[in-house]
């Protein structure tokens, strides 16, 4: 059982934090062996629980912030700076659509507009059966094959509006053609 | 000292601070906000801009931060040029983009030091015009109100609450344009120190909660200097009254005390003055109301025979004084506790000890290595807790020295130290706010301590030691540690205070005489009393006048009469001796609050609040300082001196005359008087600003004609707009206010220099001359604990464990009631969890508390918290015992629970596990 | 010996180059130089010689960088090295070719590098989005310390070294070296002051050199085969070869190895393959998204540090994005804006505040609800954001396409005032 001191960063929490599972503890410790500090391991375990249970929600950030004994506060600090740190609920899986210049100039926003209908969402949405949330992304370092998206961990390359609906195999139940 | 050339003109500066300073220093007017004094520079607003020239022959220069750029001698810059100030008009234009337009409805408006800047920095017209970025707010709690879309993001929040502060629970938290400063979770600011937020922030959005409520602008309040009654620091403050009532409480700088910052107990405490528990009038035993000549005769009649007077800690010298000259020194006693008493001939020995020197804050800042022995000081001194914290940082300043990085360049001292911290032991009876920054932390029971103390004692005087690894184990660890830190510093503090006890006050003393011997110097040695007069009441009375004494003569029936002034004595003595003195005793009681022992007084008197009378106090360094009469006070509370009518006190500055001509440690009292010679003309200080409005409409609810007027024959200033607000005379600053400088970083103009002292202000006088050639105390300690028994220790809470802030509205909604503490195991082997009933074994009665399961509580130990005597359910703390068998019972606590719960305590080591 | 010892080895299609292969094709040579017997100081002066420049974007001169590291015979002092693999400058794509391609160039290039600061740990900043490198590097990573080559005094030179792979979780201020080291120490990713550097006061205050993952893998090459060799490659006062990228509507967008001095139209016109069908050059950013804008008849221009210099605009990342005839000047001005006031990390005034505002300027222009005042503010915003005023070079990147523009392309912005619309659609 994990024992739990109220930090002095929850004393006045009305939450609690969750248990951490074995297999997060286990990638977070390997962390702790890399860095001399705890501190700096507070972006990878944000990762890890968000590798894990797909965000961070508010009751992992208290495990985490109680695992590496910073204050919630300071980790909420470093958790809402970073754009790929989800402190909502996602879907399945992240879309990144880079809408940065070089994809933007090969026609990204005509690819981003059908990507949209297909999906039924707009930036910052999850789609109805919760499969997709779209993001949009500072470019993807792949400006010679705009335009550009990462769906999940893999790339996908020299798209079009055709291409989209290829690629996601999901439909927009709003019906768009 | 170093030559610069600002604009043409030649000033001497100080080589080690940073341009936009020393700028300052010398009186120049240019617009910051991230700087602070006291928390150095970051370089992140870019408000302090200016140019800096390479030689006579450049004529362009570059735009630099005045703030992040170190005085180089012989150096060229321009507050004026057209670019600098161009681009500070810039700056200020875009920091304004998103801030809202509620100046009028805003508390900070009039006193906003982001008003001043934009006035300053010529940002006129509004070109913004696009849609501004909002925020939501969080409920901070009962002290300070948020309202994040006035925020200008200067950091300086997060600086002082956390870097300085040592606060966990603000952040800045998301970025660009959106950045945030709050908390994870809506909720109470933890920091003792969160008040400080309404001043350090430059602007509305965080603000003084209980001020909100009763909203006045600055320059509608009437003010004058005083100094705040929560503790033994004596922290300067500028108290504001309106139509009568205090409304809030700001600092008011001192270079040696407080500096720029309070603690929340000092700065929300005060609010006591305007509570329900005030006494408003004189009445009888039944309750009926006496008058004015009625209680001046019943005064009369108790002069004339055998009375005896127990004086206070925490009433005036003056009070303190004629209650003495009234009784007779022969028959004034002591209104500490014995244990206190003791404790503090310990202290004030120590005072004039040759040996030792007592440091101010500032100076405890200064410290390289320090033992904080037994005193649990931010609870019971917490300014100073808030100095260790800057002390502990020493050890990054001179690496950042051997790295030549300036002081002041704040962040990067941080990022090259780290958490490199000079020693800090801290020797306590469980967890302190302070074991963040310990270095060495023994955590034991009294005995333990004791045998610790004493055996640094030894290792640093060379004796060879009579404890050993063998008798003390891993406790001589720390020892060691701790004697190696000592030895090795340059500037060694040991710190106690009388909430440890007598014993451990001597081995603190000890300790300290025999660093001092063994480096041949003065050694600095702080020792905490617990209240804001502790001292001058010490110093007022007799050894031998102890308070069971007095007790023992009433119920011996050997005096019949009795004067206790701004005392309850069921905080001082076991209540049983106490109600029998009582039942013995004819009782009059002059307090400024309603205690439990008015209700044995025959005739109880209302006295002036610190506001409502002039008055000096001593503080813990022997200091005697003196507050100002903020508002004009009633007839129906009179200060102590004037109901007892004694010889001069008609005249607060008389009274002081006669103490320090009649009290030989008071000899220098009267110096704490400002000059009179240093007003202009001889002109009186306005306690009103010039722009103090509604003056003659003030009463007009009750009268319409228009008064005079009240006049102050008590001191220098005025109660009105009238006299000579005087910009060198910082001595009887009413407040900050310089021309283009509204907020309270006005204080600049009156400082000699940045950080240095006010322009004649006045620092106070330490009474106390050290002459005296101490011999160390003898080692003492004496267990009378049987087998099986628990060693209760009593604790304080900042908020609750003193009398009259307690009585505060604000503070009251962070009480948490009495209970007891152990630790998890001891806690399991007795069959304990979270919230059980526990009782005191063997105490008649029997005590009673809920219990709370505190990890760092050591083992053997129950920690007993009696609560706060404001709430009427509290525990004498005189009537708990010293050892104890502790039981589970079942029944209702009715008589000890308030209902409060435990939800308020901010402690760092609550095990919140599962009843 | 080879004319370009950066991508020598590299086939995307292939995937990334194993240990074997890498030491098959001559791989881990200037390692071993090292293991010969030659001291840090002799490493430091032939990098030095060698004239080998930042590749990060300001092109400053990593040997004098290295040399400022406090020299000290005291090895228990930790040094850190530090690659900066954030690469997220918009229009640039190079640094995750090497990653992908060769991991292994990168290791050599860092041993090296540590091996001459003596610094025993090395930490890779990688952008958190680049999960095809960092399984590359990972894997080689682990292969390296399988082999020795990491770990426990590597090539038997008593040094012992070892690589933390840290991947990002995406900001673009993190690229700024000091506010990389924020990050790696776990706090808000806000830039440092400087003064003290990193070489003086870095990663957990101890001296620490950061460097750009292509000007590491320079230095494998510089030490197998010589600074002769390496300033053979290059003209123009610039030496060695660089990565060199166009992305916009040329026909062959991609990203070469190429000497220092080859012209902009031989990158443009050669390897990129000209301008695609019915699009027409209008202009380009020479060097990623931070630099000022060069027209057509710069073409001509050799690709060096000093000549775009003089041209006032940066070399920078050496990625060209270009603007055709077809795209909206102010769009793409404004897209750019977007990006930099999304990613202001929010620590320094004309930063976090002018950004935003100079972004929804652009938002209003391109619905038509600008106006010729707007115009003015982004002028004024220009020398607001420029070098100097900033805690940072963000916002003065920002202003390098902003301010160039608006000079160029008055016109376009004008039109999009006075049409109430933009002019492209
Ligand atoms: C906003 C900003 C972003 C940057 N991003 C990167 C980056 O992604 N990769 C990089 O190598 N350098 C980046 N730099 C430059 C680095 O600060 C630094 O100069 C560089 O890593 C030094 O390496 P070098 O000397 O090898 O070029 C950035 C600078 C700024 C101001
Ligand atoms: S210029 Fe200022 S706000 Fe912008 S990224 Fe740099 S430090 Fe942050
Ligand atoms: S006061 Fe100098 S930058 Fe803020």
């Amino acid at each position: 059982m994990q024992q739990h001191i109220i930090a002095s960063s929850s004393t006045n929490s009305r939450l609690r934090a969750r248990d951490l599972t074995a297999e997060e503890i286990a990638e977070i410790e390997h962390e702790l062996t890399l860095y001399p500090t705890k501190q700096a391991v507070g972006l990878e375990a944000l990762k890890i629980v968000q590798r894990h249970q797909g965000w961070v929600s508010d009751e992992s950030m208290l495990a985490i912030a109680d695992y590496l004994s910073v204050p919630v506060s300071e980790l909420e600090g470093v958790a809402t700076f970073f754009n790929l740190i989800y402190r909502r609920p996602v879907g399945d899986k992240v879309i990144l659509f880079c809408d940065s210049v070089s994809c933007w100039i090969m026609g990204c926003d005509k690819v981003k507009k059908r990507l949209s209908e297909h999906l039924g969402i707009d930036y910052g949405e999850t789609s109805a059966g919760g499969e997709y949330t779209l993001i949009p992304v500072p470019c993807l370092g792949d400006c010679d094959k705009a335009p550009v998206m990462m769906v999940g961990e893999e790339m996908h390359r020299y798209l079009s509006s055709e291409t989209i609906d290829s690629l996601l195999p999901l439909r927009n139940v709003g019906g768009s053609k | 000292m170093a030559k610069i050339t600002v604009d043409g003109v030649v000033y001497e500066v100080d080589p080690a601070n940073n341009l936009l300073q020393e700028c300052l220093s010398q009186g120049l007017d240019l617009p910051y906000f991230c700087w602070h004094p006291s928390l150095g520079s970051v370089g992140a607003c870019r408000q302090c801009a200016v140019i800096q020239y390479r030689d006579a022959e450049d004529t362009q220069g570059t735009l630099v931060m005045s703030c992040m750029t170190p005085i180089t001698d012989g150096g060229i810059y321009s507050l004026a040029a057209e670019q600098a100030s161009d681009f500070r008009a810039d700056v200020i234009e875009s920091l304004m983009t998103s801030h809202p337009h509620d100046c009028p409805v805003c508390e900070e408006g009039g006193e906003c030091h982001l008003q001043d800047m934009t006035q300053m920095s010529g940002h006129n017209y509004r070109r913004f015009d696009k849609q501004k970025v909002t925020h939501r707010n969080q409920n901070l709690g009962p002290f300070i109100n948020h309202e994040m879309n006035r925020c200008i993001t200067c950091y300086r929040c997060v600086r002082f609450y956390d870097d300085y502060a040592g606060g966990t629970d603000l952040s800045a938290q998301a970025s660009h344009h959106h950045t945030y400063f709050g908390r994870f979770e809506e909720g109470t600011l933890e920091s003792e120190f969160s008040g400080n937020l309404v001043e350090v922030c430059p602007t509305g959005v965080f603000t003084d909660k209980p001020f909100s409520a009763q909203y006045t602008r600055k320059w509608d309040l009437q003010t004058a200097p005083s100094i705040c009654n929560g503790c033994s620091v004596g922290c300067n403050i500028t108290p504001g009254e309106r139509y009568g009532t205090l409304r809030r409480v700001v600092n008011r700088y001192h270079n040696d005390i407080n500096g720029y910052f309070l603690c929340d107990r000092g700065r929300f405490g005060a609010h006591y003055v305007n509570s329900e528990s005030r006494l408003r009038s004189a009445r009888d035993a039944t309750g009926m109301s006496v008058s004015t000549t009625a209680v001046e005769a019943r005064i009369n009649e108790f002069a004339s025979e055998g009375v005896i007077g127990i004086g206070s800690p925490r009433a005036s010298n003056e009070a303190n004084f004629a209650l003495r000259s009234f009784v007779g020194a022969e028959n004034y006693f002591s209104g500490h506790s014995d244990a206190e008493h003791e404790a503090l001939q310990v202290l004030t020995e120590c005072l004039r000890d040759a040996a030792f020197h007592s440091p101010s804050v500032r100076q405890i800042e200064q410290a390289d290595a320090i033992l904080v022995l037994g005193e649990d000081v931010t609870n019971t001194a917490p300014r100073v807790a808030l100095a260790l914290r800057q002390s502990v940082r020493n050890a990054a300043k001179s690496l950042a020295e051997t790295s030549r990085i300036p002081s002041w360049q704040d962040a990067a001292v941080r990022e090259l130290a780290q958490d490199s911290m000079s020693p800090l032991s801290v020797f306590a009876c469980g967890s302190t706010r302070l074991d963040d920054i310990a270095t060495t932390k023994l955590n034991a029971g009294q005995i333990t301590l004791i045998e610790a103390g004493n055996a640094l004692a030894e290792r640093l005087s060379g004796r060879s030691p009579i404890y050993s690894d063998q008798t003390l184990g891993t406790t001589m660890q720390c020892v060691e540690a701790t004697y190696t830190a000592l030895m090795s510093a340059k500037k060694p503090l040991i710190i106690c205070g009388t909430g440890a006890g007598a014993a451990l006050m001597r081995c603190a003393a000890n300790i300290a005489r025999s660093l001092s011997v063994s480096r041949s110097q003065v050694c600095d040695l702080v020792l905490l009393p617990k209240e804001d007069n502790s001292v001058g009441h010490a110093l007022l009375t007799s050894n031998e006048n102890t308070l069971s004494c007095a007790l023992g003569k009433l119920t011996k029936g050997e005096i019949k009469r009795a004067i206790v002034i701004e005392n309850d004595l069921f905080e001082r003595a076991p209540t049983a001796l106490v109600k029998d003195a009582f039942a013995a005793a004819e009782l009059v009681v002059i307090d400024q609050i309603e205690t439990p022992t008015q209700r044995f007084a025959a005739l109880t008197i209302p006295s002036a609040t610190f506001n409502e009378c002039a008055a000096t106090k001593v503080n813990y360094e022997g200091r005697a300082q003196l507050s100002f009469q903020i508002g004009e006070g009633s007839d129906a509370a009179k200060p102590i001196e004037r109901w007892l009518d004694v010889e001069g006190s008609a005249y607060s500055n008389s009274m002081i005359a006669r103490c320090a001509a009649e009290v030989s440690d008071f000899e220098r009292l009267s110096e704490c008087l400002p000059d009179p010679l240093g007003r202009i003309a001889g002109l009186k200080v306005p306690r009103q600003s010039h722009r103090y409005s509604g003056r003659t409409a003030m009463h007009a609810d009750r009268n319409v004609h228009e008064g005079k007027q009240p006049v102050d024959d008590n001191s220098v200033m005025s109660f009105s707009m009238e006299g000579m607000l005087t910009q060198k005379d910082s001595s009887v600053l009413a407040t900050a206010w310089a021309p283009r400088w509204n907020s309270n970083q006005a204080i600049s103009k009156f400082q000699a220099e940045i950080n240095g002292e006010l322009k004649q202000g006045h620092p106070g006088v330490h009474l106390l001359k050290r002459s005296l050639k101490g011999l160390a105390y003898d080692a003492e300690n004496s267990i009378n604990k049987s087998p099986g028994e628990y060693e209760i220790r009593l604790v304080s809470h900042i908020f609750g464990s003193d009398t009259l802030s307690s009585h505060s509205p604000a503070i009251q909604k962070r009480l948490c009631e009495a209970y007891l503490a152990l630790n998890r195991e001891d806690a399991l082997e007795l069959g304990l969890a979270n919230g059980d009933l526990v009782s005191l074994g063997g105490a008649e009665g029997g005590i009673i508390l809920p219990l709370i399961v505190r990890t760092q509580t050591p083992a053997g130990v129950a920690l007993v918290y009696p609560g706060s005597s404001a709430l009427g359910a509290h525990i004498n703390p005189h009537d708990v015992p010293e050892y104890a068998s502790l039981a589970r019972v079942e029944f209702e606590p009715s008589a000890h629970s308030t209902g409060l719960g435990l939800s308020n305590l901010v402690v760092n080591d609550a095990y919140s596990g599962a009843r | 010996m080879t004319d370009r010892p950066l991508t020598k080895n590299i086939d995307l299609s292939r995937g990334a180059l194993s240990l074997k292969d890498y030491e098959a094709a001559g791989g881990y040579a200037g390692a071993r130089a090292i293991a010969g017997g030659l001291e840090p100081s002799d490493v430091l002066e032939r990098v030095k010689d060698s004239g080998l420049k930042g590749r990060g974007g300001a092109g400053f001169p990593t040997g004098l960088k290295w040399s400022f590291v406090p020299k000290s015979d005291d090895a228990t002092i930790q040094r850190y090295l530090v690659v900066n693999a954030d690469e997220m400058e918009p229009g640039t794509f190079k640094d995750r070719m090497l990653m992908e391609g060769d991991p292994h160039l990168l290791i050599e290039g860092m041993i090296i590098a540590a091996y001459t600061i003596q610094a025993s740990r090395a930490f890779i900043f990688l952008r958190g989005e680049y999960f095809d490198a960092e399984r590359s590097i990972a894997k080689a990573i682990a292969e390296a310390r399988d082999s020795g080559y990491l770990g426990r005094d590597i090539f038997g030179t008593g040094f012992d070294f070892d690589i933390v792979l840290h991947t990002s979780a995406g900001r673009y201020i993190c690229g700024e070296e000091t506010a990389l080291l924020n990050a790696l120490e776990g706090k808000r990713a806000n830039p440092r002051a400087k003064p003290p550097f990193p070489q003086v006061s870095g990663l957990w205050g101890k001296p620490t050199i950061v460097n750009n993952v292509e000007t590491l893998c320079n230095l494998p090459g510089i030490l197998a085969y010589g600074v002769e060799w390496y300033q053979s490659l290059g003209s123009g006062g610039d030496f060695g070869t660089k990565l060199f990228g166009v992305s916009g509507r040329v026909n062959t967008p991609g990203c070469w190895e190429l000497p220092f001095g080859v012209s902009i139209r031989e990158v443009i016109e050669g390897h990129g393959g000209g301008m695609q069908k019915g699009y027409t050059l209008k202009a380009f950013l020479p060097g990623g998204g931070s630099t000022d804008f060069l027209t057509p008849e710069h073409l001509d221009t050799p690709l060096t540090y000093g000549a775009i210099g003089d041209l006032g605009s940066r070399l920078a990342t050496g990625t060209m994005i270009l603007l055709d005839d077809k795209t909206c000047p102010v769009g793409m001005i404004g897209n750019l804006m977007k990006f930099f006031a999304h990613e202001s990390c929010g620590f320094c005034t004309p930063c976090r505040d002018g950004l935003p505002w100079v972004d929804t300027i652009f938002r209003d222009l391109e619905s038509g609800k600008g106006s010729f005042k707007d115009i003015d503010i982004l002028k004024d915003h220009v020398g607001y954001l420029g070098p100097g005023r900033t805690f940072c070079a963000l916002a003065p990147g920002a202003t390098a396409p902003l301010g160039s523009g608006l000079r160029l392309f008055a016109d376009e912005f004008a039109a999009h005032v006075s049409g109430a619309k933009c002019p492209y659609h």
